[in-house]
C-alpha cells in the first residue's frame, strides 16, 4: 500500500488504512519535526490558487518548506494566464512540468478533479467551491485522533453553514466511514446540509443523522462541536447573508451544559461565530487544529511524493 | 390501416411509448440521416393501446445508449437478412457521458469547454437520478 503518485481530490480517494498511514507519520513529525527537515529536498510544490486563501495556502507552503522543498505558484488567478481564458487542462499540463506535486484551490466544484485527469504529478484538492476540502479533513481527523484518542463512536455536531461548508461535507463523508459515529446537523433552514450529499451518505452507510436549528438543545450530547463560518462569498445576494450571518454564536456560557471533554473545532477563519471568551476554555481546539494542519499536510505530501521518511530520530 | 414494409437489414425500435417516438427521432438525429428511416406514431398495440415505432434501414451502428433514458420500455431489434438477429430490451444506463448538463451552477463541467459532463446512476427511494462525477450533485434527467 503506497500513496506515492496518488491524487487527493475527495477524502474517499483514500482508504482508512491510508489515512492511518498519514496520521502515524504526522504523529512522528509532530514529535520530531527537525528530523524531517530535508526529506523533500529538491521537490517543488506548485500552488494553484484560483480563489483567495490565506491559511490553506500558507499552511501548504510552510509544510513543503519545513520538509526542505520549495514552492512556486500563484495566489490570484487574475495575475495568471487563467485570466486570459486558459483551460484548467492546459494549465495543469504545463504546470506539471514545473512542479512535483500540485495543490489547487478553485471556486468551481470539480475543478481539481479535472486537473487530476490531465496531470502527471499528484494533485491535491485545496478546496473546490462549496464541495470538498480533503486536507482540512486530514487536519480535523488528526486533531480528533490526537486530542480525543479515537475516531470511532463519536457524536459529532456541525453548526452553521452546512450547505456551502466544504470542510463539513468532506469531514462528514469521512467520519461516516469510521465505526458508529452519529451526526447532529445544526443550521438555519436555508443552510442545511445538502440533500444530495445526505442521500449519498445514506446510500453508503447506516448512520444516524439528527437535524435541528437549536445548538442549545443538543450541546450536552456532543463529543465534537464543529463550528463553521457563514461564508459571505458563497451567497448570491447580500441580503440573505446579512439575515443569516449571526445565526449561531458560541459563547462560554453556552458551553456550561457541554461535556467537559467535548472538543470545539473550527476550520478558521472565524468571524464572530465563536466568541473570544471561548478561546481560554480547555475545550477550544481550533488553534491546535490549525497547527496540526501543517503536520497533516507534511505527512500527506511526503507520502504522495514517495520520499524516504525513515529518518533517524533524536 | 397504414402499411409499411418490413426491412431486411437495419434497426427497428419497437414498443416506444406513444408520443416519445419524435423525441427519439430527434435525439438520434435521424432527420439528418442519408439512409431510409420511417417514424410511425400511434400504431395500434395489443399491450399498450398504441405505440410508436422507428425503422432504420441499412444501418446497425447507431449509438443507442440514450434510448433507455428516454423510454426504458422500448425494444430494439437488429435485423439482418430479413431475420431478427438480436432483440434487446434497453436499460437505464449506469453511466452516461455528455448527454445532459449538470444542474449545479457552480460545477466546473458548466464552465470549462474541455470537460465532458460524466454521471453515474444514483438510485434511491425509487427516484432515478444521475450523480455528477465532478461535483456529486444529483441531476434528474427527463427528455
Amino acid at each position: 500500500m503506497s500513496l506515492k503518485g496518488k491524487h487527493l481530490i475527495d477524502p474517499n480517494d483514500f482508504s482508512l488504512e491510508e489515512f492511518k498511514q498519514i496520521f502515524d507519520l504526522a504523529d512522528r513529525i509532530v514529535e520530531d519535526r527537525e528530523s524531517f527537515s530535508s526529506v523533500c529536498r529538491g521537490k517543488i510544490l506548485g500552488t494553484l490558487f484560483y480563489e483567495p486563501s490565506t491559511r490553506t495556502r500558507l499552511s501548504f507552503e510552510s509544510a513543503m518548506l519545513r520538509l526542505g522543498g520549495t514552492v512556486l505558484g500563484f495566489s490570484d488567478a487574475s495575475t495568471s494566464s487563467v485570466s486570459k481564458g486558459e483551460s484548467i487542462a492546459d494549465t495543469i499540463r504545463v504546470l506539471d512540468a514545473y512542479a512535483d506535486i500540485v495543490v489547487m484551490r478553485h471556486p468551481k466544484e470539480g475543478a481539481p478533479m479535472l486537473a487530476a485527469e490531465y496531470s502527471r504529478v499528484p494533485v491535491i484538492n485545496g478546496g473546490d467551491g462549496g464541495h470538498q476540502h480533503p486536507t482540512q479533513t486530514l487536519t480535523d481527523l488528526l486533531t480528533i485522533r490526537r486530542l480525543n484518542g479515537s475516531l470511532d463512536n463519536l457524536t459529532v455536531a456541525f453548526c452553521g453553514d452546512l450547505k456551502f461548508g466544504r470542510t463539513v461535507h468532506s469531514l462528514v463523508s469521512t467520519l461516516a466511514r469510521y465505526n458508529s459515529n452519529k451526526f447532529v446537523f445544526i443550521s438555519p433552514a436555508e443552510l442545511r446540509f445538502p440533500e444530495h450529499l445526505k442521500e449519498t451518505l445514506l446510500e453508503k452507510h447506516n448512520i444516524e443523522i439528527v437535524e435541528t436549528e437549536s445548538l442549545e438543545e443538543v450541546i450536552n450530547q456532543v463529543d465534537i462541536l464543529y463550528m463553521t463560518r457563514i461564508q459571505k462569498e458563497r451567497f448570491f445576494n447580500e441580503a440573505d447573508y446579512m439575515r443569516l450571518k449571526d445565526s449561531y454564536i458560541l459563547t462560554r456560557s453556552k458551553l456550561a451544559n457541554a461535556k467537559p471533554d467535548m472538543l470545539v473545532m473550527h476550520p478558521l477563519p472565524r468571524v464572530n461565530e465563536i466568541a473570544y471568551d471561548v478561546d481560554g476554555d480547555q475545550r477550544a481546539a481550533y488553534f491546535k487544529q490549525a497547527e496540526l494542519g501543517i503536520y497533516a499536510r507534511m505527512a500527506l505530501m511526503a507520502l504522495q511524493l514517495g520520499v524516504d521518511v525513515n529518518v533517524k530520530g533524536k | 390501416m397504414l402499411k409499411v414494409n418490413s426491412i431486411n437489414c437495419g434497426i427497428v425500435i419497437d414498443h416506444i411509448t406513444a408520443g416519445k417516438g419524435m423525441k427519439i427521432f430527434e435525439k438520434l438525429k435521424l432527420a439528418e440521416a442519408d439512409f431510409p428511416v420511417v417514424l410511425l406514431i400511434n400504431v395500434p398495440s395489443s399491450k399498450h393501446g398504441k405505440k410508436d415505432i422507428i425503422k432504420i434501414e441499412n444501418r446497425i451502428d447507431l449509438d443507442l445508449t440514450m434510448l433507455g433514458l428516454i423510454d426504458p420500455t422500448l425494444t430494439v431489434n437488429i435485423i439482418e437478412n430479413d431475420e431478427i438477429v438480436n432483440k434487446m430490451h434497453v436499460s437505464i444506463p449506469k453511466e452516461v457521458q455528455g448527454m445532459f448538463k449538470c444542474k449545479n451552477p457552480r460545477c466546473i463541467s458548466n464552465f470549462d469547454e474541455y470537460v465532458t459532463p460524466k454521471f453515474e446512476l444514483a438510485h434511491r427511494n425509487g427516484k432515478i437520478r444521475y450523480r455528477c462525477s465532478y461535483c456529486e450533485e444529483l441531476t434528474s434527467y427527463s427528455i
